[in-house]
């Protein structure tokens, strides 16, 4: 064969690879966005049937002085996608340790989470009011809904783009009312579904909080974060928190989710 | 403040199992077969404190501090395979009393013989019921001097000597608690807080101390309390029983020389769930004075209705309010009037609201709240406003105040008029 055959052969082939390339990319099933987001909520907060994990967070106001919390976590899912029981048992700081927060979370738009706080030093079972669930989580600059999840019913979806490794899905408020951001934009990876980062925009159209995924491993074949900060650009403050002994299908038992737990932690929230 | 012979029981049950399993446990690591003894290490825990107030009313039969104290608490927890252990107590430097104290607030062991069963035997804090700071069927003992002289809120429940039994069944759920021997509230004796006395029909304290003949013997004046709940979707509803006596002082011996603890029963039932945008709660019961049906003995409380009905909703970010009615009527009112002094007799219906705002600030570091008691029938009412602030994790002060006014000097909150204080406090926990 002449050089020039074999150039213009490397020519169609390259051709060929590319356009067979491009081809592929085109034809792959780009999912439509409320598969994107169902997947993505599902991986962020419905990871295996139960789960387990210890959280430590570091809050660091703009004057750099920083606050510590820890607690353990369980999570029990009733249904994919749907309603759950979180267990939080409290560590650290020392002054609310032992104390727990137990959540029975409804997914049902007309039906109010069931909140409990235990207050170990008066032996007290104090019932908590739903309330606004975007305030603050023990004083760090997670919010409530960021730890037990935002119903996909509140916002619209639209996937304004895909790039190489994201989805960009931008989520805009049914009830802007509720809340104090206008839209957000979440970073959801291609591969996994992990949102690895959002973005929170004001009135002003200007990005003012911001939460990323800053570590992802593998744990019992499930992509999990163990690292995320949020920033909070308009005051300075950002929080980091940390997830360690993260544990799968652990077969919590639904009454651990009950008063009787509240009064007396089960064993595997404090070991 | 405590018996000292239910101290010294409760000391050695609660130390003995500290000290003599846990130094050995370390020695015993590696001997797994032991299990008995492989003991994981003694979680110590508790916090330091000082706090110091004034009265801000000259009170003739008090001093003028109305609380000045040092206090370390240590909690201690320990988690064997077949039971957890628990030892808190506090060690008290009393500048008002001019005494050191010591306060075993509790020392018990928790076990769980079979899967639908709980059981804890010793001194503990028990509270159930769905009242704030007000109580119907919880008949556990309170300590209305600690919450009056601007103690931490968590001195108002006192301990109880007594085994706790729980059963969970899908069906319901049972508690039974078993105090031995009567554990009375740490009530106003007029030591600390000056009170009516209506022998001497005037204001009383130190001058007047009430002197009580309480039930006193193991396993005979016992008491015994029920609780059957369950909670419906998110509805927790409850019946309660009571068979003992009256927890704070209610009636006097004939010849007046001494307060009394009558015996008394008490039915009740409660509900609280979620309500519009916020969490609603209804209680009731059936206060039964045991030694006095008629009500004809004016020394000795006529029985009662209770009844409670509150709610509280989160109104603005961080910012939650509560209120509360409550209704105490006297059964037989005729024969309490008839038995009374000129002047002195109750009226038949005691009505009580309650206002609780809670703000938090700076990142929930700040915590401004205000409780309130206010009663139309008595025309009396009590503030307790309190600023919390964390200057850090493990350090944090406070300021607050105890307030109380009245129309007249012998109602449920005016009598203590002149003991309006405030006060200031230090915590260092750890």
């Amino acid at each position: 064969m002449k050089p020039i055959h074999i150039f213009i052969a490397l020519i169609a082939l390259s051709v060929f690879l590319f356009a067979a390339d491009s081809g592929n990319k085109e034809t792959e099933k780009i999912p439509n966005v409320d598969e994107i987001v169902n997947k993505a909520n599902l991986v962020a907060y419905y990871q295996a049937n139960d789960g387990k994990a210890k959280v430590s967070m570091t809050i660091t106001d703009k004057k750099g002085q920083t606050r510590e919390r820890e607690f353990i976590i369980l999570r029990k899912d009733l249904a994919d996608g749907g309603d759950q029981h979180y267990y939080v048992y409290f560590l650290k700081p020392a002054d609310v340790r032992k104390m727990v927060y137990l959540v029975h979370k409804h997914t049902a738009q007309d039906k109010d989470d069931d909140r409990w706080l235990y207050l170990p030093a008066l032996d007290l079972v104090k019932r908590i009011a739903a309330g606004d669930k975007r305030t603050s989580f023990v004083g760090s600059d997670f919010l409530y809904e960021d730890v037990s999840g935002r119903s996909l019913e509140e916002d619209s979806h639209e996937l304004i783009e895909t790039t190489e490794n994201f989805f960009i899905v931008k989520n805009v408020p049914k009830d802007p009312d509720n809340v104090e951001f206008t839209y957000y934009n979440v970073f959801i990876d291609r591969n996994n579904f992990i949102p690895m980062k959002m973005q929170y925009y004001d009135n002003q159209g200007s990005l003012y909080r911001t939460i990323e995924a800053q570590g992802v491993e593998l744990i019992q074949k499930f992509p999990t974060v163990v690292k995320a900060l949020v920033t909070d650009l308009k005051t300075g403050s950002k929080t980091e928190m940390q997830f360690s002994d993260v544990k799968y299908d652990i077969g919590l038992d639904d009454e651990i989710f009950t008063e009787r737990y509240l009064r007396r932690p089960p064993r595997e929230a404090i070991r | 403040m405590m018996n000292s012979k239910s101290i010294t029981a409760f000391v050695i049950i609660g130390f003995v199992a500290f000290f003599i399993f846990s130094p050995f446990a370390k020695a015993d690591d590696q001997n797994e077969t032991d299990r008995l003894f492989t003991l994981p290490q003694v979680e110590v825990h508790g916090f330091y404190e000082l706090r110091a107030g004034y009265r801000t009313r000259k009170d003739k039969y008090q001093k003028d501090i109305s609380i000045m104290e040092n206090r370390l608490q240590l909690d201690l927890a320990s988690y064997l395979d077949w039971a957890d252990l628990k030892c808190k107590a506090d060690i008290i430097g009393d500048l008002v009393t001019e005494q050191a104290d010591f306060d075993l607030r509790e020392a018990y062991l928790f076990t769980m013989p079979v899967g639908f069963m709980d059981v804890k035997i010793g001194r503990q804090i028990l509270t159930w019921g769905t009242g704030d700071l007000i109580f119907i069927n919880d008949l556990f003992p309170k300590d209305w001097q600690s919450f009056f002289i601007g103690r931490d809120p968590e001195y108002l429940k006192a301990p109880s000597d007594a085994v706790k039994i729980s059963a969970f069944s899908k069906a319901f759920n049972l508690d039974i608690v078993y105090t031995p021997r009567f554990d009375h509230d740490r009530f106003i004796s007029g030591r600390r807080i000056s009170y009516f006395n209506s022998n001497l029909n005037r204001l009383a304290g130190r001058d007047a101390i009430q002197h009580t003949d309480k039930p006193n013997s193991w396993f005979r004046d016992d008491e015994i309390a029920i609780r059957l709940y369950k909670n419906i979707s998110g509805y927790e509803l409850a019946f309660y029983g009571y068979r003992g006596y009256w927890k704070s002082p209610a009636g006097q011996t004939q010849n007046a020389t001494q307060a009394i603890f009558p015996d008394l029963n008490v039915y009740g039932a409660s509900i609280r769930g979620n309500l519009a945008k916020g969490i609603a709660n209804l209680e009731f019961g059936y206060y039964e004075s045991d030694d006095d049906h008629s009500g004809k003995d004016g020394n000795i409380f006529n029985s009662e209705l209770r009844f409670l009905a509150g709610y509280t909703q989160e109104i603005a970010k961080d910012f939650t309010a509560s209120v509360q009615y409550y209704l105490e009527r006297m059964l037989d009112y005729s024969q309490h009037k008839d038995s009374s002094p000129f002047g002195l007799a109750r009226d038949e219906n005691r009505q009580l609201l309650t206002l609780r705002l809670t703000k938090l600030l700076m990142n929930q570091n700040l915590r401004c709240s205000l409780f309130t008691y206010f009663s139309p029938s008595d025309k009396d009412a009590y503030f307790r406003p309190n600023i919390n602030y964390k200057v850090t994790d493990d350090l944090a002060v406070e300021l607050g105040a105890n307030i109380f006014f009245g129309d007249y000097n012998n109602t449920f909150f005016g009598q203590f008029q002149n003991n309006s204080n405030i006060y200031t406090a230090f915590r260092y926990s750890f």
